[in-house]
């Protein structure tokens, strides 16, 4: 280790400071134990796969905006999968299955909080690390392995699974019943199944490490809202993710070893009737979504805690109603394990328990409300500095909104009888949990950037990014709130032969020629990172957003074990912003006696 | 060469943007921070204005481009429908008003309170009177749509009148097939091991009496305006979803559980030809749940007609039974070479 290196890397006089002695190549990057690296590593993977799924989608999009248009070069890419430069329902459907699946899990769940939890929860709470920096190694080396099997997925012979991201039995159950069902299914269940043991050891270390290693003064509500959304964000986790494992068990059995868990009374053309009585394929639905819906407050929680944190710096002006604030978090998380079935409002589901689903569903609108209310009281009578990430955090509220008030429509089972799985469907989860969840991560990797690298993101090329992706959000999935009234279903490959929703041919192209816009303003987020990693502008200051939170307080390229000396102590909640004249109380500042309120 | 020439474009346009973004980066550092900043902060202020102002433009465009093109426009076929897109419209002008309300504020106040050396930052942490306002206005809008979406939800899943006519629908990759029970108002048993695509599409179970007179259509299925029609739905293979847009309603097709669902049209396929000002048209029945690589071809047709109209289908079609075994069929004229080989069969 160079001198220079030496002196960030920071040797603490207490006996965790010492890990990083020996430390060579293999261990510093590859299976490296230190929260901040495996961040990284997560962040790095999820970008990887978000720009495959984002291409995927671009693919998919350039079938429903040019139907009748060829391109050769797609053959020349995909092959028997893009014939004469047409892509193949084969191939459509194949590429909105990964499309769902990579986004959902590898990039808004791993990508996300992967990356966050562990990059911030260790700094913010005041540890050296996380509870057990081994098992958060084991947790991304699963996630990666569980991407190696996901990606090789798409290269079998017969291709991935091509059922949508749900999975759904029969069709997932029978290798006859799609192509995409052989192999490639196989593969997509067991790369989930790696997935979920990931996302386990991941949760138990972040509820562990919250829980116990907070710094002298850390009292539970001292804690900055990120590490309360991401506390919530994990608990989810641990308690719905075995779920769908055994789900996926389950299904395992029924695809490979004649068991009738999900199947009955089933003959598939060609092959004939089945032996398998007395299955339910609903039971799949209960499991999987028992999960899925956790699962959007998986995705969105995270980005709600980074939002509230970055919104209260950049105002510099206190979170408004901390304490509503975490409720609302607490309401959200409990509320999520109480609303699954309102995504099989027509499954022939029994009515009166169809009523309490609506019921409890459309209960989350209200701690949503407060969420929202309290974001823009936070703005109210600020003093907002439009840093890259204000600006998709700002970016965040707007879509939470327009998104969250669509799923009033949806979880009100009389509508949803008619929306279901109609292009509505597809509008509102776009914006509430994709791309509203997307700019929280945005805003996470503009706001931390300067710590995780010791270097700025270049800032025009931020505010490019913002108003692009914003206005293209918008333009992209506005619209298809018209097709889903007109009620056109979602993956459909190609509407040209329905006299009911063919009248949409122009809007789709105009949609797709957004999305690939969209797509190309994301490179330009790429080129940013990657080039402000090794030649962005240095960070010269300790703290550059002048915010309270501890991880400020280390050194500007952390070490293994954070701080180089003692682990600060906490003296005061994160958001003593404006307060008594001062623009910014960092936490570890000590309370002055005649201070008025302290938290 | 147009895709090399467009992919050179294209990089060239990073590259541009690029230099401009560094450029830029090194202008403010020479300006200093606290100035680029502030240069910064008008700008974007004035793009969250900007973006408001173009967005709500953006929505008045939309809305007129598309709105026509929604079936909200057309107006539902069902008397179901109607009530659907009653509630729709509740719906959407009580989100709408919270929609406009919220992001005014959020765009406005981003503008307004922008960076300004001179303000004094409100010290506002906490006010119990405010969260309350905000927890329970809103609690008493949704308890609103949640008892107008259950009364609508009820009956929607309540059981048809008395006088529905019931059809039992079958989903299969990819089409659907319909069956009538025939005279006696009641569907023979059926079971899936029977099934035999030529013949037997569904299964049907011939010793049952009641499935003698039952008759199977395939993509067509012929209802009457101004009577209830209750739909058995169940699936061959995978789930498959029946969708009826024009009647606002769904439900899926599960293989192994039989699932319900009724509704009253109440104008016939030609009254809305007429209406629609559309000479195709057609109340389409598309699968809304992923069911295979057909899944977007997976088509049927419900012909609404009055009550004469489907009587005189009805009496065209003939039971499924004398498709299976011709030899039964009374009308069928007797020939002697099926006599013949019937004949041979008995022998061996």
């Amino acid at each position: 280790m160079s001198h220079e290196a030496a002196l960030h890397e920071g040797h603490g006089h207490d006996d965790h400071g010492h890990h990083e002695h020996h430390d060579t190549f293999l261990t510093k990057y590859v299976f490296s134990q230190d929260h901040k690296m495996i961040a990284k590593q997560f962040l790095i993977t999820g970008m990887v796969w978000a720009v495959l799924g984002g291409l995927m989608s671009v693919l998919f999009r350039l079938q429903l905006g040019y139907p009748d248009a060829s391109f050769p070069w797609l053959e020349s890419i995909l092959g028997k999968w893009a014939k004469g430069g047409q892509i193949t329902p084969e191939a459509y459907y194949a590429l909105v299955t990964t499309h769902g699946t990579v986004l959902v899990f590898f990039v808004l769940t791993a990508g996300l909080s992967g990356t966050f939890a562990n990059f911030l929860i260790p700094l913010q709470v005041g540890a050296r690390d996380m509870a057990s920096p081994f098992l958060n190694m084991l947790s991304y080396w699963f996630f990666f392995i569980a991407s190696i099997i996901m990606l090789s997925s798409l290269f079998v012979e017969t291709g991935p699974f091509s059922g949508g991201w749900t999975a759904y039995p029969p069709l997932s159950a029978l290798h006859d019943a799609s192509p995409g069902s052989k192999t490639g299914m196989d593969l997509w269940i067991i790369a989930m199944a790696l997935f979920v043991v990931s996302s386990l050891l991941g949760g138990l270390n972040y509820i562990t490490t919250i829980l116990n290693m907070r710094t002298k003064g850390m009292s539970m509500t001292r804690l900055p809202l990120t590490i309360w959304a991401l506390f919530f964000t994990a608990v989810l986790g641990v308690l719905s993710f075995p779920v769908l494992l055994s789900g996926m068990i389950l299904l395992i059995f029924d695809r490979n070893f004649g068991t009738s868990f999900y199947l009955s009374d089933i003959y598939v053309n060609g092959v004939g009737a089945l032996s398998n009585e007395g299955g339910s394929a609903i039971l799949f639905q209960h499991l999987f979504w028992f999960l899925g819906h956790p699962e959007v407050y998986i995705i969105l929680l995270p980005a709600m805690g980074m939002v509230s944190e970055i919104m209260s710096v950049n105002s510099r002006k206190p979170i408004f109603g901390y304490m509503a604030m975490l409720g609302s978090l607490f309401a959200i998380a409990i509320l999520a394990f109480l609303v699954w079935a309102h995504h099989m409002f027509v499954t022939g589901l029994n009515p009166l328990l169809g009523s309490v689903f609506v019921l409890l569903t459309l209960l989350i609108a209200v701690p949503s409300a407060i969420k929202v209310f309290n974001w823009l009281t936070t703005l109210w009578r600020g003093n907002i500095r439009f840093t890259p990430a204000m600006l998709f955090a700002i970016g965040f509220v707007s879509l939470f909104i327009s998104g969250g008030l669509t799923g009033i429509w949806l979880g009100n089972a009389a509508l949803d009888i008619y929306l279901h799985d109609s292009y509505f469907v597809v509008a509102h989860f776009h914006i509430v949990m994709g791309v509203a969840s997307m700019f929280g991560m945005f805003a996470g990797v503009y706001h931390w950037f300067p710590k995780m690298y010791g270097r700025y993101l270049n800032n025009s090329l931020g505010y490019i990014h913002f108003w692009i992706t914003m206005a293209g959000a918008y333009l992209i999935f506005w619209p298809m709130h018209y097709q889903g009234l007109a009620g056109m279903p979602r993956r459909y490959f190609d509407f040209s032969i329905w006299e009911s929703f063919k009248q949409f041919a122009e809007l789709n192209r105009f949609i797709s020629t957004i999305a690939m816009i969209v797509f190309a303003t994301q490179i330009l987020f790429l080129i940013n990172f990657f080039y402000s990693i090794f030649k962005g502008r240095k960070v010269t200051v300790l703290n550059p957003w002048e915010s309270n939170t501890l991880e400020w307080t280390t050194p500007i390229r952390p070490g293994h074990g954070n701080w180089p000396g003692e682990i600060p102590e906490v003296h005061r909640w994160p958001y003593d912003y404006g307060k008594d004249g001062h623009d910014f109380i960092p936490q570890t500042t000590p309370v002055g006696e005649d201070e008025t309120g302290t938290h | 060469m147009t895709l090399f020439l467009s992919t050179a474009i294209i990089i060239l346009i990073f590259v541009v943007i690029f230099q401009i973004a560094k450029a830029s980066e090194y202008v403010s550092i020479l300006k200093g921070e606290e100035a680029s900043r502030q240069q910064n902060n008008k700008i974007n202020g004035f793009l969250m204005v900007a973006f408001l102002v173009l967005g709500f433009v953006g929505i008045y465009v939309c809305n007129k481009m598309y709105y026509g093109k929604t079936q909200m426009a057309q107006g539902a076929a069902s008397i179901q429908g109607e009530k659907v897109d009653e509630m729709l419209f509740v719906t959407l002008i009580i989100t709408g008003i919270v929609f406009v309300i919220t992001q005014v504020l959020l765009f406005w106040f981003a503008y307004k309170y922008q960076e300004d050396t001179n303000r004094k930052v409100f010290f506002f942490a906490h006010s119990t009177k405010l969260e309350l306002i905000w927890t329970v206005i809103p609690a008493i809008a949704l308890t609103v749509l949640v008892v107008f979406g259950l009364r609508n939800w009820f009956f929607f899943t309540d059981e048809p009148p008395k006088n529905a006519m019931v059809v039992e629908v079958t989903g299969k990759q990819f089409g659907w097939i319909f069956r009538y029970p025939g005279k006696d108002a009641i569907f023979g048993k059926k079971y899936y091991k029977n099934i035999d695509p030529a013949t037997n599409s569904v299964g049907i179970i011939w010793d049952d009496e009641y499935s003698k007179d039952d008759i199977l259509t395939e993509q067509t299925m012929y209802v009457v305006k101004g009577t209830p029609i209750k739909l058995i739905l169940g699936s061959r293979d995978v789930i498959h979803d029946v969708g009826l847009t024009h009647f606002r309603l769904k439900m899926d097709a599960v293989p192994g559980i039989p699932t319900t669902m009724w509704f009253t049209p109440i104008y016939t396929t030609k009254e809305m030809q007429e209406k629609t000002g559309n000479p195709n048209f057609q109340y389409e029945i598309s699968c809304d749940q992923m069911c295979g690589n057909g899944h977007y071809s997976m088509k049927g047709v419900i012909q609404v007609v009055d009550q004469e109209e489907y009587d005189l289908w009805m009496a065209k079609q003939k039971p499924q039974y004398f498709t299976a075994f011709p030899e039964k069929d009374p009308s069928a004229v007797p020939v002697i070479d099926s006599t013949a080989k019937k004949a041979t069969i008995v022998k061996l």
